[in-house]
């Protein structure tokens, strides 16, 4: 018997160096384990033994029993690793191909340009203000001190909707809506969508956007309004930008300045955007005009402001390169998706 | 305003290069917006004269010319038809630089030629410039120029200065105002010549005309003189150049003559025949019931009360700073003229020429208002130059109707004030040098300031600081950053804040960002099928559109998206998903400006676009709007969407009503044609205000569940057409406290599924907030639940 336990053992562990399935492992567990088994076959030959035999086949069945069943958790912990590593191995990818994704939408680049303008200001302490777009001639014109029949009126191509009602040809009914409903201090930008009768094509939308700003208090001086369109200019188009204003006419500012900020493509030295200049014109602003001021009741000998408006549309196409206008209005998924 | 630099050099020395003028200019104000350079790209072209012409021997059409420049005389082949012996010419020298290119030593046919005869081409230049030049051929000089001369000096080729002038500045509408600018800007003397009349036809005017005005509310001022034995003939071709530079073209000499003085004082000028004046009086009024009048362009114009006119004793005979009448028109018989100098209203002058689409030189000064003053002084200029030119006789004396004395401004002087106003600190002095060199008066006891006449825009303080700012360089102000005073908090509005979040999920939902215009075409309501009497078709109309496609403000955003996806679709993009947001223009009744209502568009094509992409896009926006109560309604009627495609989204409002918020669904296959959009296009639509209006930031915390939930699936067999919505509802009904969640996981129609039925599979969840739920009470609520279906639907469970 003690023969056959030995064969027994060996056999069994023959078998289980080779096998490479869990299958495998659990028939050989039960062939030589399980109630039918080999050991408990033997062992039920045990009745038959003398009393000295008995305690020592008993002991060497146990061993082997003890061998057999620490030799199969081996097995398994070996046969489990090695499916393991078989599995990972079939399941290797090309991680260099390119990435899957539901591409997330993108930003207009006028909203790009919109939002940079909109934060730099909040920052300054600016709030924003709204109005319509469809204004009364008195808001777009009359109170900002273009009296009807002025002849500032020809340098804005109006659309007109009935003689009292336009499109509003710039965001400055927005201020006079502000100014005649809050009083000072005020701080405000107006962004929106203006109008003026120019037909479409590279240069010209009658469809635009503005940004313009308003700021009324004591004591606010010119040299207020060349630092704060300084400090604009240099947020929006960078540390190394410089402003340069020159003098000019609106109705609604005295005095009243054009800006130029120092081209961004050369920096100011002159190149193809600037079209030789080193400057280009991105801005109108100045003190605001002691007529407007009386107006929305605001008295001009306590308190002064200044105010500014910009296109939207020209600094982002200056930012972006982008050399046509009808661009940014088509929508063509390709143009967008570069934003 | 055109200004040659010569004519300005009359009146004040422009001694630095043209570069360094042109920007001092564009910095203290008078922009320059080019300079045209006559002579630019023309060297070495001199006045030769031609000595002999002989036949070349072997070009029928060439000959060969001995051409005299005064240091030598050249061999120059020309084949130029008009030019003889004896003609002096322009000669581009070997070696002379035209706008064509450079000229060489050449053969032509064998027989060399030291330089080139020019046309007037060859020197670019127009016969606007030269009117004596021929249509072909070389240039002839008039006269005998010296030999060798430069052509530009002999031709008077000049850089002329283009300059935007503002509105407010009508006094640099004139080469003497810029003139002005230019010497207060370069430190110069301004000067004009004295001009004297001498009155050579002696008699008095007072024996011709008479004047009277009136309507002095429009006409302030009315000078004339008369002119008699007049010569209509061309003026002398000085002036002919000048006109030329300054953009004008030379017609006669008493045309030419009030033209010149126009642009060289800003005044616009008029000349009357006396001859034509009935009663030999003028008379300065508005029209009379039913007069009409033939203007200098052969057109008859309908008049009305608020035009001014110029009449004579029983008609007009012009339409006052616009144009004159047919009937006193200056013809080759007039032989006495009648002189107008006069300033008036400026709107009114804008208004009637805005009327009658007649904006001139003339009306574009006169609409800006003009300065009194200079009446006078442009009139005897006027008499003066006819007088120089041999034109006519001047008559003794000045008529002068002056309806409105000019009184001299007086403003007070605070350099203080303007130093804190600006933030600088100028020496008073710098101040007033500044004025003193724009002609204002300074008071320097009594600190007041003046200015002159010619500046109508200085009224006050804001006005005088600007001058001294812009002679001061607005780029020497120190910039400062609102410094000292209150500083504020910059922040967005709610409003502003959830349009922020509208975008930002739009772009989560991999939506791109659109643009369209506001415009609207009359013609897209029939594109969209929309019926006769749809609300949507009463739209703001503009009343001057720059055509029939933007003539209405749009009520529906619709259009614009299916246009943008139909771009990308003719392009050949596979797929597209857009979004905007913007604004519609809804007509109110009894308001003067219509309601603008806020809207988010949303539309796609291709890809994985289908209903429940877009319908899931608007439930990712309600879940970040914190919209908690909403349904999508089918919708059938919209005549531009899919019938079977389509819901309305209503929201809860504050006042715990459900409200109509948008639309979506897929494009009605007509309508997706009409804009060439693919068949499966899908938009949707929401009145943002609205949703904003039920929309909330404010969250609250819910605890975790500690107890574990149960899961149950339901499957039932219903009407194909029955809403699962209404069947969710009675779920939710019959579900009772612990029915958690329901999910639709299965909707399937075919095989196993008779017909017109369909299979529905939901999930339900339960869970008790205080303990584990046993089978039990679920159980109770699935009968319920099943039971309820059952009754409402007639549901087979499966």
């Amino acid at each position: 018997m003690k023969q056959q336990l030995e064969a027994i053992r060996k056999q069994a562990l023959d078998k289980l160096a080779q096998i490479s399935d869990l299958k495998e492992l659990e028939e050989i567990k039960v062939a030589y384990l399980g109630k039918k088994g080999e050991l408990t076959r033997i062992l039920k030959g045990m009745g038959a033994l003398s009393a000295e035999e008995r305690p020592i086949i008993g002991q060497l069945a146990n061993d082997v029993r003890a061998d057999l069943e620490e030799n199969i958790a081996n097995t398994r912990a070996r046969l489990v690793r090695e499916e393991r590593d078989r599995k990972l191995k079939s399941e290797i990818i090309d991680v260099t191909l390119p990435g899957k994704i539901r591409a997330i939408g993108k930003k207009h680049p006028l909203t790009l340009v919109l939002d940079e303008i909109k934060d730099i200001f909040l920052g300054m302490g600016y709030e924003i203000a709204e109005g319509p777009e469809i204004e009364l001639d008195y808001n777009n014109f009359e109170a900002l001190n273009i009296p009807k029949n002025h002849p500032a009126r020809d340098t804005q191509d109006t659309f007109y909707i009935s003689d009292n009602v336009v499109l509003r040809t710039h965001t400055s009914p927005v201020q006079i809506r502000h100014m005649q409903s809050n009083k000072p201090p005020i701080r405000i930008i107006c962004p929106g969508r203006v109008y003026r009768s120019d037909a479409v094509d590279a240069t010209h939308s009658p469809v635009f956007h503005q940004v313009e700003g308003l700021v009324v208090d004591k004591g606010v001086t010119m040299g207020d309004l060349v630092g704060t369109l300084q400090a604009f200019a240099k947020s929006i188009f960078g540390e190394n930008t410089r402003i340069r204003l020159r003098p000019h006419h609106f109705p609604f500012t005295e005095p009243s300045a054009e800006v130029d900020v120092s081209c961004w493509g050369c920096g100011g030295v002159g190149c193809r955007i600037c079209k030789g200049e080193g400057w280009i014109e991105i801005l109108g602003a100045g003190m605001v005009h002691p007529n407007v001021l009386r107006e929305c009741d605001i008295d001009p000998d306590i308190y002064s402001g200044f105010a500014f408006g910009m296109g939207v549309e020209r600094i982002t196409m200056g930012k972006f390169g982008i050399d046509d206008m009808r661009l940014l209005f088509e929508n063509d998924i390709r143009f967008l998706r570069q934003f | 305003m055109k200004a040659p630099i010569k004519w300005l050099s009359d009146f004040v020395n422009i001694n630095v290069p043209i570069k360094e003028y042109t920007e001092a200019m564009t910095l203290s104000g008078s922009k320059v917006e080019g300079v045209e350079d006559m002579g630019r790209d023309i060297e070495k072209v001199v006045v030769g004269k031609i000595l002999s012409m002989e036949r070349h021997p072997n070009a029928d059409k060439l000959r060969i010319c001995k051409v005299d420049i005064g240091s030598e005389v050249l061999q120059i082949v020309t084949g130029a038809p008009n030019v003889k012996e004896g003609d002096y010419i322009p000669v581009a020298l070997v070696g002379a630089k035209l706008p064509g290119g450079e000229i060489r030593l050449s053969k032509l046919r064998g027989v060399e030629s030291y330089g080139m005869m020019c046309s007037i081409d060859e020197l670019n230049l127009t016969k606007d410039y030269l009117p004596d030049a021929p249509d072909y051929g070389v240039y002839v000089f008039k006269g005998t120029p010296e030999l060798g001369a430069d052509v530009k000096d002999v031709l008077d080729l000049d850089k002329v200065v283009e300059f935007e002038i503002t509105s407010n500045r009508p006094d640099c509408l004139s080469i003497i105002g810029l003139a002005r600018e230019s010497a207060a800007v370069l430190g110069e003397t301004f000067k004009i010549p004295k001009v004297e009349v001498k009155e050579e036809a002696g008699g008095d005017i007072n024996d011709f005309v008479s004047i009277e005005i009136k309507n002095p509310e429009l006409c302030y001022r009315y000078t004339a003189r008369v002119v008699k034995d007049v010569k209509i003939g061309p003026s002398p071709e000085w002036m002919q150049r000048r006109l030329a530079a300054a953009g004008m073209r030379p017609i006669n000499n008493i045309v030419d003559i009030t033209n010149y003085v126009m642009l060289e004082y800003g005044q616009p000028m008029h000349a009357f025949d006396l001859e034509q004046v009935q009663g030999r009086k003028i008379v300065v009024r508005t029209p009379e019931e039913g007069e009409t009048i033939r203007t200098l362009d052969g057109q008859d114009r309908e008049l009305d009360p608020e035009m001014l006119l110029i009449c004579d004793a029983n008609r007009p005979i012009g339409v006052a700073g616009v144009m004159g009448g047919e009937n006193s028109e200056i013809t080759e018989k007039t032989s006495t003229i009648l002189l107008e100098s006069a300033t008036f209203n400026g709107s009114s002058i804008r208004r009637t020429a805005k009327k009658m689409g007649l904006r001139s030189e003339a009306s574009i000064r006169f609409e800006k208002g003009l300065d009194i003053e200079n009446a006078i002084p442009a009139l005897n200029r006027c008499a003066q130059l006819i007088e120089l030119l041999g034109a006519g006789k001047v008559v003794k004396g000045v008529i002068d109707c002056n309806c409105k004395q000019y009184e001299k401004r007086v403003l007070k002087f605070e350099p203080e004030r303007i130093n804190s106003f600006l933030g600088t600190e100028i020496e008073t002095a710098e101040m007033v040098r500044i004025f003193k060199s724009l002609e204002f008066e300074v008071d320097e006891k009594n600190m007041t300031v003046s200015p002159p006449s010619f500046r109508n825009d200085i009224v006050e303080l804001a006005d005088l600081c600007e001058e001294i700012a812009r002679f001061y360089d607005y780029n020497n102000i120190k910039p400062t950053l609102l410094s000292g005073k209150e500083s504020m908090q910059g922040r967005k509005t709610y409003k502003q804040k959830m349009e922020d979040v509208i975008r930002n999920t739009m772009y989560a939902c991999g939506l791109n960002e659109a643009y369209t215009f506001s415009f609207a075409s009359p013609r897209v309501f029939d594109t969209l099928n929309l019926a006769k009497d749809h609300p949507l078709r009463n739209a703001v109309v503009i009343s001057n559109p720059l055509g029939e496609d933007f003539s209405l403000m749009r009520t529906t955003t619709i259009p614009d998206m299916l246009k943008s996806l139909s771009t990308n679709y003719n392009r050949n993009n596979p797929e597209a998903a857009l979004f905007e947001l913007s604004y519609v223009y809804i007509p109110t009744d009894g308001k003067e400006l219509p309601d603008e209502r806020e809207t988010l568009t949303i539309g796609m094509y291709g890809g994985t676009s289908d209903f429940y992409e877009i319908k899931g896009i608007m439930e990712e926006l309600m879940e970040a709007m914190g919209i908690k109560e909403y349904e999508f309604r089918p919708e059938k009627e919209e005549a531009c969407f899919h019938p079977g495609r389509t819901a309305k989204l209503f929201v809860k409002d504050k006042n715990n009503k459900m409200v109509y918020a948008g639309i979506l669904g897929e494009i009605h296959p007509d309508v997706a044609e009409n804009y060439e959009c693919p068949n499966r296009t899908y938009v949707a639509m929401a009145d943002v205000a609205v949703l904003i209006d039920a929309s909330t930031t404010e969250k609250q915390y819910k605890p975790l569940p500690k107890f574990p939930a149960i899961t149950r699936d339901l499957a039932v067999v219903v009407d194909a057409e029955l809403y699962v919505a209404q069947m969710l509802q009675t779920i939710k009904q019959e579900g009772g406290e612990y029915l958690e969640d329901v999910d639709v996981f299965d909707v399937y129609k075919g095989a196993q599924v008779p017909d017109g039925k369909k299979s529905v599979a939901f999930s339900l969840s339960f869970r008790a907030s205080d303990r584990t739920l046993k089978d039990e009470d679920v159980n109770i609520a699935m009968d319920r639940i099943l039971k309820g279906l059952e009754k409402e639907f007639d549901a087979q469970r499966r």
